[in-house]
């Protein structure tokens, strides 16, 4: 569903952030994108729904090639691809609620949107998300008075709201408690089933991507060196992606109660 | 699918307003709306003068265009040096005289009586318009620069002394106190606990003075302080479009040449 | 680490040699500036009037006090007009100074290279020149009257209120902004949801703040014929009615103490 082919990125300053970068995501698949950090993961996934312009290569979202549209064409399909951010990047001073709408603002027009006159419609689907996450009682309480797991839901009903094809998930657990990261990537990984929806998920805690998802792509100076299954994880693989290390105690079985104990 | 969900399908979904109680919003509404109104009346606009007004208006601003330096050259050198005069001594003195009534006002520095007294300066200098101080010291000092450089100095002092005490009271305690462990006298403590803190604030809120010692000196002539507001204020009397253009993009230049150094300056000290 | 060679023993110096002579040159050019500029003023001043302010100015407060109170009663005009002037003059620069900070600020402006230049010089230029000049300009051109106090008032305004919002905007955190791209919203949607709010604050405060300053300039706008309460102050002066004068100036320093109270009492509950 996903496609990239020779996807490449330099920036200004001559930083080679992505070489060539071949991948195809299936649809429904949850991929986790493991990597040091400037490895280029948030890169690659800011070049598909393109806050970053890549330098070269194609991505094809379907059958569109975003790579080559326009900005209006461009906005219609970012709709297609949720995004969730690290430090969750809701408007803070916004309400739940209107954070969990700003996810309509592609397929509203402009004074609907200022005057916050959503179709009842999104209001409803709105009010479903966050009551799926529990956050339905918060739906009137400004962004800022939540907590970071709280917040981060909010992140994920605004993503979902758009309808999206894809979820591009930049390090969703980052700024997070363990507990709570797991909460969230379980969350993520079941929404994604519920719906069927693919999701290339950026994460450092490798642990922590085992246990949730179907497939594990490691990305260092900006090339693909591992992809595969997360049962396929080895430390020599492990060591090829990060460096050398001692990853026996890293990797886990993908088992709960053992998990506790990695983070 | 919970009873509470059940309960907010389907109704209607408002941003909740700032103000919560709706009486109290539309009385502030109202109310707004009221004195827009009546302050909009009380302007009385006479449009036939306005009218003629607007040629003089569009002869001003190609007046910007074609700006005559030339015709009263000597008297816009002259007033622009006393302008600059004033405005370099008069920062000096008024940041050497801030330097320690702002000690004075701060207080986790100062004694109770002394602050009181230092604050009492700040109050009275902020709160006194350059212009007034203008008038009373040129009734009292007569026609000149000294009654400019003084008012200019006093003005420098309110604005200096309080940031400076506001600076002072909120650095970081544990600098000072270690240097006060080490047995240091007052004077001591404060070249080396307090002065390397506030000292990169200091330099930069003396070069900001500067910038607006100068752009006030521009009006301290309009009431006979010295400066080059005299000049200006001849130039607008007799509709000398040209040369008030000229005067105002000298007074622009020079603005931007010091918000140009003085911010070199603060990046270089900070 | 600056360390000399005295005597074979070696002394730790806080600067180097060339360090300190510059430190002293720079003192050294400075006093002299100063000494020079001192001359200027000295050379331009009456010192016969100055040896006599003494007794000038205890004749003044002589004359001065007691405040001819009765006077208050004529004042409620002028008072309500130099209200009037700061608020309206206020709103006005708000509404434009809006504009020009998006214009000004890097992060939102159209064009870096044409625009935002041109954005910056009407700020300077406005910041450059003092109210009471505005008005004796305006004065000169649509004639003496409120209105001219009030365009005064809003045309320096612009410039101040524009640089602090596109130093706010510039100040903002560009994730937020990020995150409404990424769901496909149009620029003027990313500009309402992204950005706006983040600035509101700001916003705020300073439209306060500078209602706060114009209320002082405005009470002296009318020494050049801008409306206010100034015009009865110019009147005073020019019938040496000091009983007048000093009242005036109580009054005026009772508006700008009110005032600063309501700004900060104001920006404290935003904030």
């Amino acid at each position: 569903m996903l496609r990239l082919e020779n996807l490449s990125k330099t920036y200004k300053t001559g930083d080679q952030a992505l070489k060539e970068i071949d991948l195809e995501v299936p649809e429904g698949q949850v991929m986790a994108l493991i990597g040091p950090s400037g490895a280029g993961k948030s890169t690659l996934i800011r070049c598909i729904n393109r806050l970053v312009e890549p330098s070269g290569g194609g991505a094809w979202l379907k059958d569109v090639e975003l790579t080559k549209l326009s900005s209006r064409g461009l906005r219609r399909e970012r709709r297609r691809m949720g995004m969730i951010f690290q430090e969750y990047a809701l408007i803070e001073r916004l309400t739940v609620m209107e954070n969990v709408l700003s996810g309509r603002l592609g397929y509203v027009g402009f004074w609907r949107s200022f005057l916050r006159r959503y179709p009842q419609q999104d209001i409803d689907t709105a009010f479903r998300l966050l009551d799926r996450v529990g956050l339905l009682s918060m739906a009137d309480k400004r962004a800022d008075e939540l907590s970071g797991g709280q917040r981060q839901r909010v992140g994920i009903c605004r993503a979902l709201i758009q309808d999206p094809d894809l979820l591009l998930v930049d390090e969703p657990t980052a700024s997070l408690d363990p507990k709570t990261s797991r909460q969230i990537m379980r969350l993520i990984c079941e929404l994604c089933e519920e719906r069927q929806l693919a999701a290339i998920i950026n994460i450092h805690d490798v642990a922590l991507a085992q246990m949730f998802v179907q497939r594990v792509v490691g990305l260092r100076l900006g090339t693909i060196e591992f992809d595969g299954a997360p049962g396929s994880l080895t430390p020599d693989v492990l060591t090829m992606i990060y460096g050398e290390e001692d990853w026996e105690s890293t990797i886990r079985p993908v088992d709960d109660d053992h998990g506790a104990a990695a983070e | 699918m919970s009873v509470e969900l059940n309960n907010v399908l389907g109704t209607r979904w408002r941003k909740p307003p700032l103000i919560q109680r709706a009486w109290l919003r539309r009385l502030l509404w109202i109310g707004f709306f009221v004195y827009l109104v009546a302050a909009v009346a009380t302007i009385e606009v006479n449009w036939l003068r306005v009218y003629e007004g607007l040629d003089r208006g569009l002869l001003f601003i190609l007046a910007f265009a074609s700006p005559d330096f030339l015709s009263r050259s000597t008297d816009i050198w002259n007033g622009m040096v006393e302008s600059i005069v004033m405005t370099v001594a008069a920062s000096v003195a008024g940041i050497a005289i801030s330097i320690p009534i702002g000690l004075g006002a701060a207080r986790n520095i100062a004694p109770l009586p002394v602050y009181l007294i230092c604050r009492g300066i700040v109050a009275i200098s902020r709160a006194l318009q350059e212009i007034i101080v203008a008038i009373l010291l040129v009734a009292i000092f007569g026609f000149g620069p000294l009654a400019g450089f003084l008012t200019l100095s006093f003005a420098t002092i309110g604005f200096l002394s309080k940031l400076l005490a506001e600076d002072i009271e909120s650095m970081d305690r544990v600098q000072a106190e270690a240097i006060k462990a080490s047995g240091s006298n007052w004077l001591q403590w404060i070249n080396y606990g307090v002065q390397p803190q506030v000292m990169p604030r200091l330099i930069g809120l003396s070069m900001y003075r500067l910038d607006i010692n100068f752009r006030e000196s521009a009006i301290l002539g309009l009431v006979g302080a010295g400066g080059i507001g005299a000049t200006l204020n001849t130039a607008f009397d007799r509709y000398e479009y040209d040369t008030a253009a000229a005067i105002l993009i000298l007074i622009i230049v020079i603005v931007m040449a010091l918000e140009y150094i003085s911010g070199i300056i603060r990046a270089r000290v900070q | 680490m600056p360390v000399a060679d005295r005597n074979g023993t070696r002394v730790w110096r806080r600067r180097t040699q060339a360090q300190s002579l510059f430190h002293w040159a720079i003192w050294l050019v400075g006093t002299a500036i100063f000494v020079y500029c001192w001359q200027m003023i000295s050379e331009a001043t009456t010192w016969f009037f100055v040896w006599d302010a003494p007794r000038i100015s205890a004749d003044i407060w002589t004359r001065a006090t007691p405040p001819r109170w009765e006077y208050v009663t004529q004042l409620g005009e002028p008072i309500w007009d130099t209200l009037n002037i700061a608020t309206l003059g206020t709103i006005i620069a708000i509404c434009l100074a809006v504009p020009v900070a998006f214009l000004a600020a890097r992060n939102t402006t159209p064009s870096v290279l044409f625009v935002r230049p041109i954005a910056l010089l009407v700020i300077v230029s406005s910041r450059s020149i003092n109210s009471l000049i505005w008005a004796l300009l305006l004065i000169a051109i649509i004639g003496p009257g409120i209105l001219s106090g009030v365009m005064a008032i809003a045309i320096r305004s612009i410039g101040f209120c524009a640089k602090l919002l596109y130093e706010a905007i510039e100040e903002i955190d560009e994730n937020q902004v990020e995150a409404i791209e990424a769901t496909g919203a149009r620029p003027w949607q990313v500009m309402t949801y992204g950005i706006v709010p983040q600035i509101l604050p700001a916003f705020a405060g300073i439209a306060v703040f500078r209602w706060d300053i114009n209320i002082r300039e405005s009470t002296v706008l009318g020494l050049v014929g801008a409306g206010g309460i100034g015009l009865q102050l110019q009147a005073s002066l020019n019938v040496l009615a000091w009983p007048q004068v000093s009242l005036i100036l109580v009054v005026i320093l009772a508006a700008v103490v009110v005032s600063e109270w309501v700004s900060a009492k104001v920006r404290g509950a935003i904030i």
